[in-house]
């Protein structure tokens, strides 16, 4: 008997130990304090003051503060509100896109009233694309300025004999031409979009600024087609000429002749520089064709989530340490996407241009020509195109008595 | 240089064209923002 009643004493204080220690580990266990117990879950003065000092704070508490309709008093209670909730809670799911907008008209993207993201996208364009970018170009003018200053403008070193070959047929001619032209009228108008308001508007009054302006965009969008034709059609001709070969290797080695006198290396009929601009006016021509279209087509063109999501496939953003790019945009956010980067190409494509403008106006005595009446002397082709020269003459460039300068 | 010249009336030439040919296919910003229910001329 008396064993029975140890049994159960013992087993009483086993169960009430057992019994105290899970309710101390659920104890444990329970969900920490609510960090916005304060404010009732809204951001607290930690989150405001983190927000201006830059840093990044996750929004998540607000993005899901959007009301539940189902738990809401109703509309004929004391606090119930139309709908069942209430209005910052309607204009938070507005705001980060959960709410769903109806709208009567067809246009694409219409049910958008807020896009968070677009002030990232504001500040940017305002910030680090005008201001990298313009001291890009100014930067570039400032070193062509240098060049022309030290080394002056590369004359034909031989006697010029007045004799001519065609350099460039018609065809070429008016293919570069019409690729050239669309380009300096595109690049004028693409840097008035970005720059004309800050820029212009104080110089010239709004008034003044407003026809130049609506003109602008009319010549920006609708001559791009021109330069589209003119980039397939000097990529038709001049493809096959632009191949790298061995003798680019010798033209790089001594810089082109470009930083020295009297040297000439050897090039066909395009030399080892201008493979370099055929080929970046190419690519760079491509890229900004396509996001210009996407651009002409408003939200019918979406590239960037595709493109990150391949991107992030390949595992490049992670190794760059960027994390996973977004592979779901808004609307908006592709379309500033390609706003940027069709800016950020056209920026570079500015850069290389002017400084082939450079050297084919001023910088080069005789390279006008070629593409200007398409002959060129004898004497200039011997000297800067001399394989060309003698595949299309026979003759040979160099007197055979003298060394040639490679 | 009548090359030139010729490219630069492309450019022109093929604006216009491309402005009215958009128009006229229906993408300008008129037709795709709306709706028939909208009069916006």
């Amino acid at each position: 008997m008396a064993t029975i009643t140890q049994r159960l004493l013992a087993f009483s204080a086993a169960l009430m130990l057992v019994l105290l220690q899970g309710t101390a580990a659920l104890a444990q266990e329970a969900a920490p304090a609510d960090p916005r117990a304060a404010t009732g879950g809204a951001q607290t003065l930690e989150d405001i003051l983190a927000r201006q000092r830059g840093e990044h704070v996750d929004y998540t508490f607000r993005r899901e503060a959007t009301g539940d309709p189902a738990k809401a008093a109703r509309a004929t209670e004391q606090l119930g509100t139309l709908g069942g909730v209430s209005d910052p809670e309607l204009w938070r799911a507005l705001r980060y896109g959960s709410a769903e907008v109806i709208v009567s008209s067809r246009a694409p993207a219409a049910e958008v009233v807020i896009q968070d993201s677009g002030m990232t996208w504001l500040a940017f364009r305002k910030g680090p694309l005008s201001s990298y970018g313009g001291y890009l170009l100014l930067g570039v003018l400032a070193a062509l300025a240098l060049f022309y200053l030290l080394r002056g403008r590369i004359r034909i070193d031989g006697e010029k004999t007045g004799i001519t070959i065609l350099r460039f047929s018609a065809i070429e001619r008016f293919a570069h031409w019409l690729l050239a032209g669309s380009f300096v009228l595109l690049g004028i108008t693409g840097l008035t979009l970005l720059f004309g308001r800050r820029v212009l508007i104080p110089l010239i009054g709004h008034e003044a600024y407003s026809p130049y302006a609506i003109a602008g965009k009319w010549v920006h969008n609708n001559v791009s087609w021109a330069f589209m034709l003119g980039l397939v059609m000097v990529t038709v001709f001049w493809l096959v000429h632009n191949i790298p070969n061995r003798h680019d290797l010798k033209w790089l080695a001594v810089g082109g002749g470009l930083f020295s006198k009297h040297v000439h290396p050897p090039a066909k009929k395009f030399n080892a520089g201008q493979k370099i601009i055929f080929w970046a006016v190419l690519v760079l021509g491509v890229s900004i064709s396509v996001s210009g279209l996407s651009l002409l087509f408003p939200f019918q063109m979406p590239l960037f989530a595709a493109t990150f999501a391949k991107l992030n496939a390949l595992g490049l953003p992670q190794m760059a340490g960027l994390g996973e790019l977004p592979s779901q945009l808004l609307p908006h956010q592709e379309m500033q996407l390609a706003q940027l980067w069709h800016a950020i190409v056209a920026f570079v494509f500015m850069a290389l241009i002017l400084a082939h403008i450079y050297l084919g106006t001023l910088g080069m005595e005789g390279a006008f020509d070629a593409m200007g009446t398409g002959q060129v002397d004898e004497q200039w082709a011997k000297e800067h195109h001399g394989l060309w020269y003698e595949e299309v003459t026979g003759k040979p460039a160099h007197d055979p008595a003298s060394h040639p300068a490679e | 240089m009548k090359s030139m010249y010729l490219a630069f009336v492309a450019i022109v030439v093929l604006a216009l064209a491309a402005d009215f040919a958009l128009d006229r296919a229906g993408f300008s910003s008129q037709e795709v923002a709306s709706g028939p229910a909208v009069r916006l001329d």
